[in-house]
C-alpha cells in the first residue's frame, strides 16, 4: 500500500536558519508513527513544516497529493490535523466554540454530529464543561479538547505535538489510551512526537529517531525499544 | 437637577459616538496588537463619500448604507494592499503607516472636496416630545443608531459562523489557521469591519461638529481614551469606556460652572473639560493599567 505520507530532502528554515536538513521518511496508512529525539532536534519543526507553519523545500506528499506548497489552512482542510505543542487552546472561547470552528470547514454535516459524539464518548469531561470557557480548563482538559478540535476537523493524518508535556502520568495514560482508540476505531493515522521515548515506543508502530535536523534511526518500535544502545545513546532512557 | 441630567443625557449621546470609535480601534487592536491612529481619519473620509451621495440627491439612510459599504471595501483594500506586505514588518513601520494613512486621507478629503465647514444633515426629525427639554431629537437617534450597531456587531460575533472565525482569528492565529481559518482574509474583514462602524460614527457625529477635514481628530482622542479606560482588549469594556468618557466630560463642566456659580471661584469649566476627563482617564490607568475591564496578560518565562 502507498504511504498516507511520504517525505523527502525536507529542509525548514527560521529566518536564515536552516533547521531541518534534508529530513526523509514515511508514515504507513492507518499506523502510528513516531519521531523521538533529544530538545532540538527538530520533531517540532518536522510537524511546523508539514503543517506548513514553517518556510519548507523539497517535498511533502500527503495521499498522492503534493502538499508542500499549500497553505496551512488548506493542508488542514485535506485532512491533516495538527495537535500543535501548548495545546494551542483558543482560551477566550467556550468549549463549544472550540470544537465547533473546527468543523466549519466541513460539508458532510452528519460526519460532524457523529464526530462530535466521539468526542463526548472519549472525553465525557468535554461534555461537562460544554459551556465553560476553555481557558478555564485543566492543562489535561485543554490537551483533550486539543485532540478533540483536531478531530473534528475530520482528519485522517493527525500531527501530535508532545500531547504529554506537563501532564500528570495518569492523565498521560488516559489520553493515550484515548490516542490508541481514535486511531483504531476512527481510522486516524498519526505521527506523535515526544520527548517521552518509552511512552511513544509502546503507542506507536514505527518510529524515527532525529538528531540535528536528520533522520538518525528508523525502525519498528519494538526493534528501538530493545536495542540497549539505540536507547542509551538516543532515547535516554 | 435638570441641568445634571441635560448633561448627562448629551454625554451619553457623544459617548455613544466615542464607543463606536473606541470599538473600532479595538476591533482593529485584537486581531493585530495595533492601534489604527488613521481610524478617525479614514472615518472623516468616509462622512465625506456621504455627504457626497446625500449631495447627488439621494435620501440620508440610502447615503448612509452606500458609505458603509465603500468603507467596508476600503477597510478591505487597506489592509490587503498596503499592510499585508507589512506583515512581518516592526511596530514602527506600522506606526509610520498608519500616521501616512491619517496624512493622506486628511489631504485628500482637504483636496476632493476643500476645507471649508460644512453643514451635514442629520436624518432625525426635529420634533418636540416628552422629555424634549433634556435630549435633542438627533442625540436620541445618535444613541440608538450607536446601539443598533453595537448589537448588530455583538451578534454577528457571537452567534455567526464568520464571526467566530474572526475570533479565533484574532486570539490565536496559529491554532486558527490549524483549523482551517483564512487568518488572512478575516484580519481583512476586520479591517472593513472597523472603517464601516467608523463611517456610522462619523455620519451620526457630523451634524453635531459640522463636516470638514479635522472633524474627527479630537473625536479619536475620546474615543482612544475610552478603549483605554475600558479595556484595550474588551470589545464591550471599551464601549462602556467611551460611554463613561462622554459623560465624565460633561459632568466635569457642569460641576465646574456649578462651583462657579455657587463659590465664585472659577475651577474648571468647557475649556478644560477634555483635559479634566483625560486626567481622570490616566488616573485609572494608573490605578488598572489593563483598563476597567481589560485582561491583565501574564506570560509565563
Amino acid at each position: 500500500m502507498a504511504p498516507l505520507l511520504e517525505i523527502s530532502s525536507l529542509r525548514a528554515y527560521y529566518g536564515a536558519t536552516e533547521a531541518l536538513h534534508g529530513l526523509s521518511f514515511s508514515i504507513a496508512q492507518g499506523g502510528i508513527t513516531t519521531l523521538l529525539g533529544a530538545n532540538g532536534a527538530g520533531k517540532t519543526t518536522t510537524l511546523r513544516a508539514i503543517s506548513g507553519l514553517v518556510r519548507r523545500e523539497g517535498s511533502i506528499v500527503f495521499d498522492g497529493r503534493p502538499i508542500d506548497k499549500m497553505a496551512t489552512e488548506d493542508i488542514t482542510r485535506l485532512g491533516v490535523a495538527h495537535v500543535p505543542e501548548g495545546r494551542g487552546t483558543f482560551v477566550g472561547l467556550s468549549v463549544e466554540e472550540n470544537l465547533k470552528i473546527a468543523s466549519y470547514g466541513r460539508r458532510d454535516k452528519s460526519g460532524v454530529r457523529r464526530d462530535l459524539d466521539l468526542v463526548f464518548t472519549y472525553f465525557p469531561r468535554l461534555k461537562e464543561r460544554i459551556a465553560q470557557q476553555a481557558g478555564t480548563l485543566s492543562g489535561g482538559e485543554q490537551q483533550m479538547l486539543a485532540i478533540s478540535r483536531a478531530l473534528m476537523l475530520g482528519p485522517r493524518l493527525m500531527l501530535l505535538d508532545e500531547p504529554s508535556f506537563g501532564l500528570a502520568p495518569l492523565i498521560v495514560q488516559e489520553i493515550f489510551q484515548i490516542m490508541r482508540r481514535i486511531n483504531e476505531e476512527a481510522g486516524v493515522s498519526m505521527l506523535l512526537v515526544e520527548q517521552n521515548a518509552a511512552l511513544a515506543l509502546n503507542l506507536a508502530e514505527n518510529a524515527y529517531v532525529l538528531e540535528t535536523g536528520t533522520v538518525v534511526m528508523a525502525g519498528p518500535s519494538a526493534e528501538l525499544k530493545n536495542d540497549e544502545g539505540i536507547r542509551k545513546s538516543y532515547l535516554g532512557y | 437637577m435638570e441641568q445634571l441630567i441635560q448633561q448627562i443625557a448629551s454625554g451619553l449621546a457623544s459617548g455613544a459616538i466615542y464607543a463606536l470609535v473606541a470599538l473600532a480601534l479595538v476591533m482593529i487592536f485584537t486581531a493585530t496588537d495595533h492601534l489604527n491612529f488613521a481610524q478617525g481619519e479614514m472615518a472623516m473620509f468616509s462622512t465625506y463619500i456621504c455627504w457626497q451621495f446625500i449631495q447627488w440627491g439621494f435620501p440620508f439612510w440610502p447615503a448612509l448604507g452606500f458609505t458603509i459599504l465603500f468603507s467596508f471595501l476600503l477597510g478591505v483594500a487597506i489592509e490587503r494592499v498596503i499592510l499585508r506586505p507589512l506583515h512581518n514588518a516592526s511596530v514602527l513601520s506600522i506606526v509610520v503607516v498608519f500616521i501616512g494613512l491619517l496624512a493622506i486621507f486628511h489631504s485628500l478629503a482637504g483636496g476632493i472636496w476643500s476645507h471649508t465647514i460644512k453643514n451635514f444633515p442629520s436624518p432625525f426629525p426635529n420634533v418636540t416630545f416628552a422629555g424634549s427639554g433634556y435630549i435633542g431629537a438627533h442625540q436620541i437617534g445618535m444613541i440608538l443608531v450607536s446601539l443598533l450597531m453595537l448589537f448588530a456587531l455583538f451578534a454577528f460575533f457571537r452567534f455567526t459562523p464568520l464571526g467566530l472565525a474572526m475570533r479565533a482569528a484574532a486570539q490565536n492565529p496559529v491554532s486558527a489557521r490549524l483549523v482551517g481559518v483564512k487568518v488572512d482574509w478575516m484580519l481583512a474583514l476586520g479591517w472593513g469591519l472597523a472603517a464601516a462602524v467608523g463611517a456610522v460614527a462619523g455620519a451620526m457625529v457630523a451634524p453635531v461638529v459640522y463636516l470638514e477635514p479635522n472633524m474627527m481628530a479630537s473625536i479619536l482622542l475620546y474615543g482612544f481614551a475610552g478603549a483605554l479606560v475600558g479595556g484595550i482588549s474588551n470589545p464591550a469594556g471599551a464601549v462602556f469606556g467611551g460611554f463613561l468618557v462622554g459623560v465624565l466630560e460633561n459632568l466635569v463642566a457642569y460641576f465646574g460652572n456649578l462651583t462657579e456659580k455657587t463659590f465664585g471661584i472659577y475651577i474648571v469649566g468647557n475649556g478644560e473639560k477634555l483635559t479634566v476627563a483625560l486626567i481622570i482617564v490616566i488616573t485609572i490607568l494608573t490605578l488598572k493599567p489593563a483598563g476597567l475591564f481589560g485582561r491583565t496578560t501574564v506570560r509565563r518565562v
